[in-house]
């Protein structure tokens, strides 16, 4: 025989022998996994505070539609390996029982000792979503719904591919629908289509019959698609075809979003108004560390610059000095805002990467307490803020662009011209010259290109947008305090930025909507909003660290390099490989 | 031709000009931080509404306050020695330690023994000690484990970006666990006693703190001087590939790394409690940022400079406020202790970016 025979016969009988056996001890440690990672979802909080909100009205809850997520996928995971239905099922099974079991434990750990005098949600609550409320009797469940949701989720895995797939996405979609039902409900709502809606839709989540009706549109749909084959007609058609197509899809997409606030309502309005502001500001800080790779946490220090510009300026109560149009005010909240990015900025912008992020930290922080400290209390009016910000168009008090509304539009039109800015500026000589000390410092600086002038007007840029971005914030709510002056808005509009995708346009939009618009669809879960932009973050990194629409150098630039894996654990030599730095 | 070479000729002059005034500025900023400082300074000593005692106190709390910064300063200088990277979450690990050093207190309290007498008040601090570092250590190594490793060969923004959203994780899983209420250490009422110096008012629970992280920080100094795996470890800093070639396993010196760095946090979270005892989730945030600062003031890298970085900026912070701002007639200046330590962190960065007793590395090696 051959040496390639030989192989290939070797690969035949690992083919035939792998099945016989389940790796058990993989089975074992995805279960445990699956049991801490379920573990943790209800002591912090989150399927206890989620079973509040049902889902299919008087069926599942969301918080029940996590549980039973979080035992079917350790299911899916073990038998991901497996080639037999029976072995998929066996493994899935164990897995799944594996994690309900650390549930069944705490239940019965809760009824023996009092967790709650650590962990909080170790509430009789928690155990009773756990339990369907049968307390310590009904301990036996989880193990048994891990039991059977592993095992189901394994065996749906083993489905043939043109069925799970619509099946998954039948589900998906209707967690999906479900959760945004306020959403959906509302312009069916504003439209007239009452009967509709409420055949749909309960207050916060579908009915029975809008759960059938998602699952089956999608479902039909789905197949449907792979029957005619959308997708391949799409590829097919030839690139000034579907250029056409691309036109009015633009043109339909500025139209839904000139007319979204008064297709939604006003608690809406002011959602999306707010969605507006940061995707502004997010354009902004595009420029400082999309373009320019200057990570900078400390964005806030210029947004309150601008707020307080704008408040002092306009304000017709106490502490207002001008009583000035918004308008007439807006320039000198920027150009305040760059002069301040410029005194900052000036002696940081040496110091390289992490440590800026470090330092523009430190500067956010310095201003948030110089703006409630007692030191500037006479200017600024400290924990009490500047009140009666106008806004910046006059219309009558019945008119939806009274409020939150013109807030919006006037948002969106400065986030146009800023993206507009940057987008003229990348092509140009300073946005090549931003991008090649992105990639490389050093080298950008032997190709002749001035490194602190640079990185400077980008540093400044970025702090007049911050400034409009206070300046637009202060007359959206109306008043400014230190307490608005906080650490997280710079962290929101770097997620926005990093999430989205740095140095793309339409990625930054992206990550506004889903960073700023899907938590404040969620108030009632707000207190998990930080931790689901960690995990953002962190699988961000993870995955794709070039955000969910990247820019094109950027998808080359931020992939690890393959001859860098080559060197052991890690390759720190002092050089600086690190584009980003 | 000629225009082009006109033009370069006014490119360069405008970047000269440029040049001259960033120069001008900079000197300007040194020039005033210095003014503020010695006038302040001045004018406050001149004006002696301080006693002595008032300073040494003052001294003496910077100094509780900054050998805790300076435990939390290892773990930072330590982790960036071996892997130039910044552990922003960090500070949470230190907060994680502040949780579990409450809950033995409150387990031991209940059980009698914290309060039962001298000795067993100390004990007790030991074992809250010896338990914070445990559960620190293990939040960190699994952070390590989730959120870095696989980031090792990644461009230096993204294990950053990573470490910030493992911060976030860490500070809002605390949250969803424990609540955003504050806590508060039960009492130790030996330790709150003022020691019987007559000039001072001093507590134990300061004295305790100093003496507590000294020993930790001279343990610590002569692990990694004296023992095999400092030894790797230092190795391992200087050059990863040159230590695997003899025959040190990075990767786990990497760990141990992170081990030994949140240890000390943990404990450090512990003894920044029995000085400030009421804390929750965000505890760890702010004295993470300024631990970082101490790291970057002593050297980044630099052992004995993360300690004598956190000494200083314990000082600064605790005299600092009183001394430079209250003679310049600045209302409620300890309201201002965080401006003046971010301050301290800007200014070493842009004057001396190697630090205390650091070599350069904000410009070269970063």
């Amino acid at each position: 025989m051959t040496t390639e025979a030989v192989a290939a016969a070797q690969l035949d009988t690992e083919m035939q022998e792998a099945p016989a056996v389940i790796a058990w001890r993989d089975v074992i440690r995805i279960g445990l996994i699956g049991g801490a990672v379920a573990l943790y979802l209800c002591l912090v909080g989150i399927i206890p505070v989620f079973h509040e909100r049902q889902l299919i009205a008087g069926v599942i809850t969301l918080g029940q539609a996590v549980l039973f997520g979080s035992l079917a996928i350790p299911g899916a995971v073990a038998a991901r390996k497996t080639t037999s239905l029976r072995d998929a099922l066996l493994a899935g099974g164990a897995a799944g029982l594996i994690t309900g079991l650390v549930l069944t434990l705490l239940v019965v750990l809760g009824s023996v000792i009092d967790l709650r005098a650590m962990f909080l949600n170790a509430s009789p609550e928690l155990y009773s979503v756990l339990t369907f409320g049968m307390g310590v009797a009904g301990a036996w469940i989880p193990a048994v719904e891990g039991l059977l949701l592993g095992a189901g989720a394994a065996a749906v895995g083993k489905l043939p591919d043109r069925i799970r797939s619509p099946l998954v996405r039948g589900i998906i979609a209707v967690v999906v629908v479900g959760l945004f039902a306020g959403l959906l409900r509302a312009p069916l709502l504003s439209a007239g289509l009452v009967d509709l809606a409420r055949l749909l839709f309960t207050s916060d989540g579908l009915t029975v019959i809008g759960a059938i009706l998602v699952f089956a549109v999608v479902v039909i749909g789905r197949i449907a698609r792979q029957r005619i084959g959308v997708a391949a007609r799409i590829a097919a058609l030839e690139d000034e075809q579907r250029a056409q197509l691309r036109i009015p899809a633009l043109v339909g997409l500025i139209a839904i979003i000139v007319i979204l606030p008064l297709l939604l309502g006003p608690f809406f309005a002011q959602v999306i108004a707010l969605v507006a502001l940061y995707i502004l500001m997010a354009f902004g800080l595009n420029i400082t560390l999309g373009l320019a790779g200057l990570l900078d946490l400390g964005f806030v220090a210029f947004f309150a610059v601008g707020a307080y510009t704008v408040g002092l300026f306009t304000s017709t109560a106490e502490y207002g000095l001008l009583d000035w149009p918004f308008w007439a005010a807006l320039p000198f909240a920027m150009l305040f805002a760059a002069i301040f990015g410029a005194i900052l900025g000036l002696p940081i912008l040496s110091i390289r990467g992490d440590y800026l992020a470090i330092a523009t930290l430190g500067f956010g922080e310095i201003i948030a307490i110089l703006a409630g400290s007692n030191l500037l209390l006479p200017l600024l009016g400290g924990p009490r803020g500047i009140v009666n910000i106008p806004k910046p168009l006059d219309f009558p008090s019945t008119s939806f662009l009274s409020g939150p509304g013109q807030i919006y539009y006037i948002a969106l039109v400065f986030a146009a011209i800023v993206a507009f800015i940057a987008w003229r500026l990348r092509n140009g000589r300073i946005g090549r010259a931003w991008i090649a000390i992105r990639e490389d410092e050093d080298v950008a600086e032997a190709s002749g290109v001035n490194l602190i002038q640079t990185k400077l007007l980008a540093y400044i840029l970025g702090a007049a947008f911050a400034g409009l971005g206070g300046a637009v914030f202060a007359s959206l709510v109306g008043s400014i305090f230190p307490s608005s002056i906080d650490l997280f808005v710079s962290i929101n509009v770097a997620a926005i930025v990093i999430v989205g995708g740095m140095g793309s346009i339409p990625g930054v939009a992206l990550g506004a909507l889903f960073l700023i618009g899907i938590p404040e669809l969620f108030r009632e879960f707000s207190e998990f909003r930080f931790l689901f932009y960690g995990v953002a973050l962190i699988g961000m990194m993870l995955y794709r660290p070039e955000g969910i629409w990247p820019s094109g150098i950027a998808r080359r630039e931020l992939h690890v390099e393959d001859e860098s894996q080559v060197i052991l654990a890690g390759d720190t030599t002092p050089v600086t490989r690190g584009t980003m730095s | 031709m000629a225009t082009n070479a006109a033009q370069a000729r006014r490119t360069r002059l405008v970047e000269q000009f440029t040049e001259v005034a960033i120069q001008i500025f900079l000197w300007a900023f040194r020039i005033i931080v210095v003014l503020v400082v010695v006038v302040g300074s001045l004018l406050t000593l001149a004006q002696g509404r301080y006693s002595a005692e008032t300073w040494l106190d003052l001294a003496i709390r910077g100094a509780a306050l900054g050998s805790v910064y300076a435990l939390v300063a290892l773990g930072y200088t330590m982790v960036y020695g071996i892997l130039r990277m910044i552990n922003f979450a960090h500070g949470e690990v230190f907060m994680a330690g502040t949780f579990a050093g409450y809950f033995t207190a409150v387990g031991l309290n209940n059980a009698g023994f914290l309060n039962a007498g001298p000795l067993s008040s100390v004990i007790s601090l030991f074992v809250m000690c010896a338990v914070a570092g445990v559960a620190s250590t293990a939040i960190a190594l699994l952070v390590e484990r989730i959120a870095y490793r696989p980031l090792r060969n990644a461009p230096r923004l993204v294990p950053l970006i990573s470490a910030i959203g493992a911060s976030f994780v860490l500070q809002y899983s605390f949250r969803g666990l424990f609540g955003s209420g504050y806590y508060s250490y039960p009492p130790v009422t030996i330790l709150e006693e003022r020691i019987p110096v007559s000039f001072v008012s001093v507590q134990w629970a300061e004295v305790l703190v100093i003496v507590l992280a000294i020993a930790l920080m001279v343990g610590l100094y002569l692990f990694v001087m004296r023992s095999k795996v400092g030894t790797a470890i230092r190795a391992v800093s200087e050059d990863q590939g040159a230590a695997a070639l003899m025959g040190i396993d990075v990767n786990r010196t990497i760990v141990t790394t992170f081990a030994i760095g949140a240890a000390l946090a943990g404990a450090a979270g512990v003894l920044y409690a029995q000085l400030y005892p009421s804390f929750n989730y965000f505890v760890g945030f702010i004295p993470g940022i300024k631990a970082f600062t101490a790291a970057v003031l002593g050297g980044i890298g630099n052992i004995p400079g993360a300690m004598l970085g956190g000494l200083f900026l314990g000082e600064i912070e605790s005299v600092g406020p009183v001394l430079f701002l209250d003679g310049l007639g600045i209302p409620a200046a300890t309201q201002l202790k965080d401006v003046i330590a971010f301050t301290m962190l800007v200014l070493v960065l842009v004057f001396r970016p190697q630090g205390l007793l650091g070599e350069r590395v904000t410009r070269n090696r970063a």
